[in-house]
């Protein structure tokens, strides 16, 4: 396995998942380039958040190939080793450490050694101190620095949780539905932000709000029950006949 | 190491448990050996033991609160390393009795003679000394814990399904003990105790030397506690507790994690029974009673889950409203007092007392944004 069975940086080739019978994934198959931000979208239950978690390690698929960088193999992993490889996974509902402040969950996230005995023994370092800083800054809540991450409003919680992806260092991340419930100013904010992230990092987004996805200008994938039926620019798939009567024409 | 972290581990509050604590280790044996009974300061030697039992109970709280409190591990079957260490210690005391039990033998416990067993089982072996006793005070408890989290952990056995398994732990434990051929004195346990380290255990200045042991025993297992949540590794706990995927997701090993702090948990358990048995006379199978760990839990939610001191508060204000109750013509209506302070605590106190106190004292220093930071952090949502 020690040959690059692809140049892309996440590979996903013929993947299934069923539950009791359903098929949440059906013969799925995707390539994400290194560099690359692509938008996934679809009507509910078409399978993206699925996908994510078989990407990262929450769902087994039952069959099909799922590498990252062309040499990890996902579908042998668990969670913490995924996350270790560089996968870093923003959830539907924003999930931040509501009892500790803003730093604190950016600490608790910024890449380090995350054995328990390296935490006993821990000490912030000026290092980590300018990183919390750059993060703050880009994520917009440098304010919010000492306040409880339970205080934020739902918008800031998405951002918290992008600047604790952030923290992770990761090659790859995959946001899933990071604008739901922000205010229009907000959504803007938020492809500022994705797009910043994207000049050095790989980028999954799912989304339902197609003006934000229009925003994003980039490559966007669309699944429906499982699978993949179209692939293109937004204008080039919102003009598909088949995504126009399974998605947009409703 | 230590030193930057001595100001973090010794806040206002610690620091104050922790004088309280040791005056008490002091002030208590000394006003019981020193004063003559006529005397109005005098505590008379049946309190010492007594409030040694509070002491205990206190610590073995302190480790529920650990786990419970900072991250959200419900353990209602803590009580059974409570009593491993409390038998560890009670092996000890048996082979101290020597030829002065009712049969006289040198080397068999009074039960086994009973029980026309030839020899001491393989076992109980070692027992003799005190350093070996000690050892498997922390090591028993420790162990079980450690195979029984290994288990539940990699498993992902959370929440409730977690807590019904530890009820089945400790009942499983109480019906072995139980058995007259698991050699630990079945029903009655073991008792009639002579000497601990070549001291009488039943004389003044023993019992007062256990309570301030047992003082200092809950000081430094406060200690540890404080040591561990200010930590990194204490917010992870925290992390754990709030919102355990996301920590998954940001690469730790949350298994590690809570096998690491539930075996710390039930070696201070294990400690505080070892504490216990000497101080109390006897242990037996009763103290597997998964009752028994239920109440401690109660303590805990009483006093405040997730403060540590709360613990200790709760399970020393609980016990004492024990004693006072089941000694007076109240006593058949305990069991109806303690579930009913549960509901009221659950239901008007979900922080608990000392959660409440710390939660309107930091809202009336800073009224301005009352949840920021400081003591609230410390306080987790009511039990689930």
């Amino acid at each position: 396995m020690k040959t690059l069975t692809t140049n892309s940086l996440l590979y996903l080739d013929g993947v299934n998942v069923s539950f009791d019978g359903f098929r949440a994934l059906n013969n799925l198959s995707l390539a994400v380039e290194p560099g690359e931000m692509r938008a996934i979208i679809g009507p509910n239950g078409a399978g993206k958040t699925t996908m994510m978690d078989v990407v990262t390690g929450k769902t087994r698929p039952d069959g099909g190939d799922v590498y990252f960088e062309g040499i990890h193999d996902l579908s042998k992993l668990d969670e913490t080793q995924i996350a270790t490889l560089g996968i870093g996974r923003k959830f539907q509902k924003p999930t931040v450490f509501e009892m500790h402040t803003v730093e604190d969950n950016l600490a608790l996230a910024l890449k380090n050694d995350r054995r328990f005995q390296a935490t006993l023994k821990w000490h912030e370092s000026s290092a980590e101190k300018d990183r919390i800083d750059g993060i703050l800054e880009t994520i917009r809540l440098n304010s919010q620095r000492n306040s409880l991450a339970s205080s934020l409003s739902h918008g800031q919680k998405q951002w918290l949780e992008i600047g604790m992806l952030l923290a992770q260092e990761p090659k790859l991340l995959l946001v899933d539905e990071p604008v739901a419930g922000m205010t229009d100013a907000e959504t803007r904010q938020t492809v500022e932000l994705l797009k910043e992230i994207n000049r050095d990092r790989t980028i999954v987004v799912v989304e339902h709000d197609m003006t934000f996805v229009r925003d994003l200008d980039v490559r966007v994938t669309v699944l429906h029950e499982g699978s993949v039926i179209a692939e293109g620019s937004i204008d080039q798939v919102s003009t598909n006949e088949r995504v126009i009567e399974v998605y947009l024409g409703r | 190491m230590m030193i930057p972290g001595v100001s973090r581990i010794l806040d206002r509050t610690a620091s104050i448990f922790l004088a309280v604590v040791l005056a008490i280790a002091i002030v208590v044996p000394f006003c019981n050996l020193l004063f003559p009974p006529t005397s109005p300061l005098h505590v008379p030697t049946y309190l010492v033991s007594l409030f040694g039992k509070y002491v205990c109970y206190a610590l073995l709280a302190l480790s529920i609160d650990l786990i419970w409190g900072y991250c959200g591990i419900l353990s209602l079957g803590h009580g059974a390393f409570f009593a491993l260490g409390g038998y560890a210690m009670g092996m000890y005391l048996m082979r101290q009795i020597g030829t002065r039990g009712v049969y006289a033998d040198p080397i068999l416990p009074d039960f086994m003679v009973f029980l026309n067993w030839p020899e001491l089982p393989i076992y109980w072996y070692g027992f003799q000394h005190f350093v070996y006793a000690a050892l498997m005070i922390l090591l028993v408890p420790g162990a079980l814990a450690f195979v029984f989290g290994w288990f539940a952990f990699r498993s992902r056995v959370t929440g409730v399904y977690l807590s019904i398994i530890t009820q089945a732990l400790t009942y499983a434990l109480l019906l072995g003990f139980f058995r007259n051929n698991f050699g630990f004195g079945g029903n009655n346990g073991l008792t009639d105790f002579k000497d601990i380290l070549g001291f009488n255990v039943q004389s003044p200045g023993t019992r007062a030397a256990l309570f301030s042991i047992s003082c200092l025993a809950l000081a430094l297992g406060y200690l540890i506690c404080r040591a561990l949540i200010t930590s990194k590794f204490g917010k992870v706990l925290v992390a754990i507790r709030d919102a355990e995927a996301r920590v998954r997701f940001l690469g730790y090993r949350v298994e590690s994690y809570k096998l690491f702090v539930f075996t710390l948990s039930a070696c201070m358990a294990g400690v505080a029974g070892a504490l216990y048995v000497p101080q109390v006379g006897i242990i037996n199978p009763s103290e597997f009673s998964p009752a028994n760990s239920i109440e401690v839990v109660i303590w805990v939610a009483v006093g405040g889950r997730g403060t540590l001191i709360g613990a200790a508060i709760g399970a020393v204000l609980v016990n004492y409203a024990k004693t006072t109750f089941t000694t007076g013509m109240l006593a058949p209506y305990w069991l109806f007092l303690l579930g009913g302070l549960f509901i009221a605590v659950t239901l008007l106190l979900p922080r608990g007392i000392v959660g409440t106190v710390q939660h309107l004292w930091a809202t009336r220093k800073r009224p301005a944004d009352n949840d920021a930071s400081g003591v609230s952090e410390q306080a987790p949502r009511p039990a689930e």
